[in-house]
């Protein structure tokens, strides 16, 4: 029961890296723009955050510097994609490459480094209820604040007038600009959104969770945070339905090992990514219905004047 | 508006002068000249030789902190040893396939004699350039096929696991140890075996949990699989992955964790027991000696251990007791004169049935081939018979 308990943690705690991801991809989406350089984006504010935290010893100064990397590199790739109208496509994998070299490079110095101490935390007298406590209450404050972040946006989306007019950009671009909306200014921020929450998922991952600094270390998590928007059809509570399932399932397959079940670990290891496909794609079985979600217009550029 | 974007624009000038910085780095050759030397005396105006070309193909990025990294402190001592008679050279980061084959027709062209290629990968491509490049020495790490100008090399990690797994016997409480996996082949299933029969050796209640990655390089996969031993009551972990992840992890649950491939003290001075180490250096040193005094020869396999002085247990923990300290020293140098043998009978398999009768010592066929579990350890050899 215990450990079935500390199995429950360790899921949020690994899906909070994805939905931080995932939610702000799916900003950008919304907007109508598709940015493959999420792994990019998230290495260099992974080693922004990590030499953060050795420097000042502080997590949330941590998130902010990694949500200040993920937003520049956003910005570099909307001046090109939204201002220049290069291909998303190609310009987000260029975005992916480079980050992942220019992480690298910059990092060579904290390689060994070592972060300070990590604190534990707890909610005070709920982290102390038996099973209860160990599983929901004794987490690091951005796996709450992430939960808290998807309703936002989810607020922001469906709820706000602002939400209605990103996703009217995302939808049809020539219709907003003739209401007079500022596609582009509107489209700008919202992968610079995008990115800073990559940015924080980043450095998450390397202040919080992993801890530590070695090139390539977010090892293709950017591109499940990807995959997810699209299996999730760009619904937020999806996005962290997702996120929990894959971090859930790839924990449980280590916890099964651990128990020592016969199941060869290769099937394990491919199992995180079948269940959540299979899953997102049961509840989205409705073809009409992922058509009514997905932004018309992702991917393809806007140009006002034609 | 057109402020923001101008400064955009200036972002991305400084953006893409580093990201050329970055592509630089990113291909990882690197030569590095010999230092320079001071001019020789006039009076002496014999031709110096010119300096052998030695090349190395790593798997990994320098910045591993483990294997590549050993790799790559096995050349710098080689620089050291041979200083302006040789000249060194590196590329990182070459994937185990066709790109491979590539890497190594570009090192031949590049005029280099000696070509060291440092994973089990590269076997096959390094056999396909060999049979070209007559006039090339080639070394190959962990393999086992051998050519007339290409010869295998490997160090007995299972004995750094063996030395580790006497210090994580006498330090665990709950007398379960946690080991991260990387991929189920003979060398890894043997060092998870040694480990765990260096902790039976000083306690017999030990149990060993095993947990699967499937990569060898993969920190975040390699967090999820400590923090899931950890939450199954392992408190000594091990690993055979190639990042320093498993010891932080068990750094950041207050557990304890072992070092590998590399001295791994300074990721987490107070949870790392020790390191297990792979000291290439020794190995390199003699293969290129052989190869200046023109005595090299191909169709070779070595496998060096403590003994050879090519593996090593570094940095053991103040909390270690000195009697398990003596312990350890006395194992090296039983290793190192002979008298003690890690694989010698009775040992017995998981379900309790000798695999190695009483006094009988596994050759290393025997070794090679290994895929099953010894008892006290749990869970199932993966695709094992």
């Amino acid at each position: 029961m215990d450990s079935f308990a500390l199995l429950l943690a360790a899921t949020f705690n690994a899906g909070t890296v994805l939905a931080l991801a995932g939610i702000g991809l799916l900003i950008n989406e919304r907007a109508g723009i598709i940015n493959l350089g999420a792994e990019g984006m998230m290495l260099v504010a992974a080693i922004a955050g990590f030499a953060t935290a050795v420097g000042t010893g502080n997590d949330w100064l941590a998130f902010g510097a990694g949500a200040v990397a993920g937003a520049l590199m956003a910005a570099a790739f909307g001046l090109l994609v939204i201002w220049l109208n290069t291909n998303q496509v190609a310009s987000g994998l260029a975005l992916s490459l480079f980050g992942a070299g220019f992480s690298a490079f910059v990092g060579i110095g904290f390689v060994q480094a070592k972060i300070g101490e990590r604190t534990q935390y707890a909610v005070p007298v709920l982290a102390d209820i038996p099973f209860i406590g160990p599983a929901f209450f004794r987490q690091h404050p951005m796996v709450y604040i992430t939960v808290l972040l998807v309703a936002g946006v989810a607020w922001f989306l469906y709820r706000s007038r602002a939400g209605l007019v990103l996703r009217a950009v995302g939808e049809s671009p020539e219709s907003a600009h003739a209401l007079g909306y500022p596609v582009r200014r509107i489209r700008m921020a919202a992968v610079m959104l995008g990115g800073a929450m990559c940015g924080v998922a980043g450095a998450y991952l390397s202040v919080v969770y992993t801890p530590l600094w070695v090139e390539g270390m977010v090892a293709g998590k950017g591109w499940i945070a990807l995959a997810l928007t699209t299996f999730a059809t760009w619904r937020p509570a999806r996005i962290l339905l997702g996120a929990y399932l894959f971090g859930g399932v790839t924990m449980l397959q280590f916890h099964l090992q651990g128990q020592g079940v016969e199941i060869p670990s290769q099937f394990l290891s491919m199992l995180p990514y079948v269940a959540t496909i299979v899953v997102l794609v049961l509840i989205s079985r409705n073809a009409a219905w992922i058509k009514a979600n997905m932004p018309a217009s992702l991917g393809k550029p806007f140009f006002p004047g034609s | 508006m057109t402020v923001t974007s101008k400064r955009s624009l200036l972002k991305l000038a400084s953006w893409s002068t580093l990201a050329a910085a970055a592509a630089l780095v990113g291909c990882g050759k690197k030569e590095e000249p010999p230092a320079p030397v001071a001019a020789a005396p006039a009076s002496a105006p014999a031709p110096k030789p010119e300096p052998l070309k030695i090349a190395f193909a790593y798997v990994g990025p320098v910045g591993d902190g483990g294997w590549t990294f050993a790799h790559d402190n096995g050349r710098k001592a080689l620089e050291k040893e041979f200083g302006d008679r040789i000249v060194t050279s590196y590329v990182e980061k070459v994937p185990e396939a066709a790109d491979a084959e590539r890497v190594f027709r570009d090192m031949v062209g590049q005029g280099n004699k000696l070509i060291f290629g440092t994973t089990f990968g590269y076997m096959e491509p390094m056999l396909k350039v060999a049979a070209d490049s007559k006039d090339v020495k080639f070394e190959h790490a962990t393999g086992y096929k051998q050519a007339d100008n290409m010869r295998t090399y490997d160090s007995r990690t299972y004995e750094g696991a063996y030395l580790a797994g006497v210090i994580a016997g006498k330090m665990t409480k709950s007398n379960t140890l946690g080991v991260v996996g990387s991929i189920p082949i003979p060398e890894v299933i043997r060092n998870i075996n040694s480990f765990t029969m260096g902790a039976q050796s000083v306690n017999p209640k030990i149990k060993t949990k095993v947990v699967w990655v499937n990569e060898w390089f993969n920190p975040p996969k390699e967090t999820e699989a400590a923090q899931s031993l950890i939450n199954q009551g392992a408190d000594v972990l091990f690993q055979n992955t190639d990042s320093s992840a498993v010891l932080q992890t068990a750094a950041k649950n207050k557990k304890l964790a072992f070092g590998w491939d590399s001295d791994m003290t300074a990721y987490a001075p107070e949870a790392h027991l020790a390191s297990a180490i792979i000291n290439w250096a020794p190995y390199y040193i003699k293969t290129t000696r052989e190869a200046l005094e023109g005595k090299w020869q191909g169709n070779g396999a070595v496998w060096w251990g403590v003994k050879e002085g090519a593996i090593d247990i570094v940095s053991i923990n103040d909390m270690v007791p000195a009697e398990t300290k003596e312990q350890v020293a006395k194992i090296k140098a039983g290793l190192t004169d002979g008298s003690f043998n890690i694989w010698k009978g009775p040992i017995l398999g998981q379900n309790g049935k000798e695999v190695l009768a009483k006094d009988a010592v596994a050759d290393d066929k025997f070794l090679g081939g290994l895929n099953f579990y010894v008892k006290g350890v749990e869970g199932k050899v993966p695709a094992g018979k």
